[in-house]
């Protein structure tokens, strides 16, 4: 199908919209719109960050999923204790791929869930003495442990436990952090206010450890990564490029992170934000207090690397800024022979992207060095701001949908045609069964890294080996197939 | 006969666990067999039957055992005067946790091991003052309490309270069985506090179906831990509540409420001058200098 046009977009909107019962009509058609990089026309159009309408399917987290599975959930050297009944922890453990070094159980406990497994009796006499209880355990347990987050379930909410005065009371009690969290589920209209909960929780519990603590030996080139989870080691090869032009990561925010980095992130020079969704409450209180500038980058892809890189050495003296072309002559060829091999594989296909956080804008430039190109985006809880960041990167008449409902997402790439669909796991085995090529743009489908240069060669390796996969030829069934070509030569004799 | 159940509502403080505990003295006496589940985490609904503070309550002993699941019936049921079944629900003290949960899961735990399967004519459910949520209503959801009685006295706020408590039950009427059974007025001494009670008691759709008048021998007896009808049975007080037990067998009259406005309320009030004449122009104002 080739390009569509304004028009085109519109109608397809409007038929999709077609459907719906008058007032959710009117509600959705506010988070469907078709892209015009004129930002003033653009900023009208869209509505997000709003709750979901009941029965539409919406793919959504809550506030808990944001802190304790976004931010707080990577900081491999503490506790983090989903406090309630089981399930919100259990079935949420280890499920987001945020890779760190150490020995679990013994020094990091990034994959094991702590939870306080609240029964009827938690609930009718409250929770606090076993939370108490808990945390010794927790202690006497882990003595490397270096402090402890409580992630606070629905429940808690409800009944009112005062989390923060046992908080208190054991971090004084064993001289180590412990941080209460409320980022009670119903809270909010999606897992983007536990990210907003969870950065007030670092900036009123952490940061200000070391205010008055100047043994750090701090260098004119330490920088620090936020809103880098560490998905398949994304963080990794981010920070190997950041060092090789010269500067000092002295904290990665949170994949493979650690208490002490978030405390010695105030000493930075420039904070590097990857996840401006989840991370950008935080940066901007340390732009505040602290005076520290912070920089939004994407390392998806050589162009927006190498773009980034650039950026970010434009903070810094000659030796960063010639450190940066460095590092992109250096990797050159690298990626010149991944395009080289794979672009002519890939060059002309459509792409459907549906994810949260900063992919669904910051994953189109590495698309398009591989000669693809994104027809449409969205966000599962994106705000405005978001919105306004997506549409200088996407093409003229393309489709934007945010908080798209399960019909809306199924209609629109029956009419779009897309050859590829970037999205998550619920999404994946209903456009697969489809027929249609997916990749898992949350997990990046168990592979990665997908950041950096390296990151790269193994973006393009897995879009190609998904797109040209041979099992989408054997999709119809061989009687089928023959009927389709007899009707085919029927049709054109 | 048919098991009956019945709720006892009110505001606070005005009498509930004295009254229902003289009330099914009263009836035990009269040869009725009879059930209290305590809906209210202080656990006084059974002291009077039982000479005994705070028996041990459902959610403490499950919270010991582990899970409600681990209670036998027996460990919880209490025998008292005149073989009078005694539960209490329990809960959290103040300020922690949920007591309306502890509710739910005490009469969910009773009902499911078969406390009313047993020989019991009335179950009484004494249930803390205002409905605050959804588990102090949870007497009255479907299949549990039908009948309710409020105690009252000729007091606003208890009035106040009363006709919330009609409205409370409008909501489940109108989904279930559960209906309005009588005012209970448990006399303060208020001026014409009989009449107010009647006057409101037929603008709920309702009777006032016993007047209880004030009498210390109440206070005396329960110092003891006792009920009238145990402690000075010749008492006149005693042939009081016998007389509204009486009643409360008897009766007939269920409805489904018509609770009044806040306005008619007022009106009602200024008619026998508990309420003076609104007087708009000093609201919100500050007292002189």
């Amino acid at each position: 199908m080739a390009t569509m046009t304004n028009e085109e977009t519109e109608a397809l909107i409007q038929e999709v919209l077609e459907v719906y019962p008058e007032k959710a009509k009117e509600d959705r058609a506010k988070h469907l719109m078709v892209n015009d990089q004129d930002p003033d026309k653009s900023k009208k159009c869209m509505t997000s960050n709003r709750k979901s309408l009941p029965g539409v399917m919406t793919v959504r987290g809550c506030a808990y999923a944001g802190s304790k599975g976004v931010v707080w959930g990577p900081v491999k050297d503490m506790v983090h204790i989903s406090h309630g009944p089981v399930g919100c922890g259990q079935y949420s453990r280890a499920g987001r791929r945020n890779y760190y070094i150490g020995m679990t159980g013994v020094d990091t406990f990034g994959t094991i869930n702590f939870t306080s497994d609240f029964q009827e009796k938690d609930i009718v006499f409250g929770g606090d003495k076993k939370l108490d209880k808990l945390l010794d355990e927790v202690h006497g347990l882990f003595p490397l442990m270096k402090g402890s987050s409580i992630q606070s379930e629905c429940p808690v909410g409800l009944i009112g436990d005062d989390i923060s005065a046992v908080a208190k009371k054991k971090a004084k009690e064993y001289g180590k952090v412990v941080v209460p969290v409320r980022c009670e589920g119903f809270r909010g209209v999606s897992q983007s206010l536990g990210h907003h909960i969870a950065n007030d929780a670092i900036r009123d519990w952490v940061l200000g450890a070391r205010d008055d603590d100047d043994s750090f030996e701090s260098t004119p080139y330490d920088v620090a990564i936020t809103g880098d989870y560490n998905i398949g080691g994304d963080a990794w090869s981010s920070r190997t490029l950041l060092e090789e032009m010269g500067l000092r990561v002295v904290a990665q925010w949170s994949g493979d992170g650690t208490l002490s980095e978030m405390e010695l992130t105030p000493k930075v020079k420039l904070n590097l934000l990857h996840c401006y969704r989840s991370m950008n409450y935080i940066s901007r209180h340390m732009e505040e207090k602290y005076g520290i500038p912070w920089l939004e980058y994407n390392f998806f892809g050589p162009t927006k690397i190498a773009e980034s890189l650039r950026k970010i050495a434009s903070f810094f003296d000659d030796k960063i800024k010639e450190g940066a072309e460095r590092v992109i002559a250096k990797y050159q060829a690298e990626y010149e022979a991944v395009i080289a091999k794979y672009r002519p594989r890939l060059e002309g296909k459509r792409v459907m992207l549906y994810v949260g956080g900063l992919r669904p804008r910051h994953v189109i430039g590495a698309y398009e060095d591989l000669g693809m190109e994104v027809v449409g985006t969205g966000y599962e809880f994106g705000h405005n701001d978001d919105y306004e960041r997506t549409t200088q990167d996407m093409g003229k008449a393309t489709l934007i949908y945010d908080d798209v409902t399960g019909y809306e997402f199924e209609e629109f790439v029956k009419k779009i045609k897309p050859d590829l669909i970037g999205s998550g796991i619920k999404e994946k085995y209903i456009f697969q069964k489809m027929g249609i090529p997916f990749r898992q743009m949350h997990s990046w489908d168990y592979s990665g890294p997908y950041h950096g240069y390296d990151g790269f060669a193994i973006f393009a390796r897995d879009m190609d080996m998904t797109l040209n996969n041979p099992c989408w030829n054997k999709i119809i069934a061989p009687w089928k197939q023959e009927a389709e070509e007899d009707e085919a030569i029927a049709a054109s004799a | 006969m048919a098991l009956r159940q019945c709720a006892i509502y009110g505001k606070g403080g005005i009498g509930k666990s004295t009254t229902t505990q003289n009330l099914v003295a009263a009836m035990a006496e009269a040869g009725q067999r009879i059930m209290i589940v305590g809906c209210d985490p202080k656990a006084d609904s059974t002291r009077l039957i039982l000479h005994a503070k705070a028996q041990n309550t459902i959610m403490e002993m499950a919270a010991e055992a582990g899970s409600v699941e681990d209670l036998e019936l027996e460990d919880v049921l209490k025998t008292g005067y005149a073989n009078i079944q005694c539960v209490e629900s329990g809960g959290p003290e103040p300020g922690v946790g949920c007591a309306g949960r502890g509710v739910i899961t005490a009469i969910n735990f009773l009902e499911e091991e078969g406390a009313y399967d047993e020989d019991v004519d009335f179950v009484f459910y004494d249930v803390l003052g205002d409905v605050v949520c959804g588990g102090f209503a949870m007497p009255i959801r479907e299949n549990k309490a039908q009948e309710i009685y409020i105690v009252v006295s000729g007091e606003m706020m208890a009035m106040y309270a009363a006709n919330n408590i009609a409205k409370g039950i409008v909501k489940y009427a109108n989904s279930g069985s559960v209906r309005l059974a009588g005012l209970i007025c448990n006399s303060r001494n208020t001026d014409r506090e009989d009449d107010l009670i009647i006057a409101l008691a037929e603008k709920l759709g309702t009777q006032m179906i016993h007047f209880v008048p004030r009498d210390n021998v109440v206070q005396r007896a329960e110092i003891r831990r006792m009920t009238v009808i145990e402690y000075d049975p010749k008492a006149k007080q005693a042939d009081e509540y016998r007389e509204l037990a009486k009643k409360i067998i008897e009766n007939k009259k269920f409805v489904i409420p018509t609770p009044i406005t806040m306005d008619e309320l007022e009106e009602l009030l200024m008619e026998f001058g508990i309420l003076d004449e609104e007087d708009e122009s000093i609201i919100g104002k500050a007292a002189e200098a």
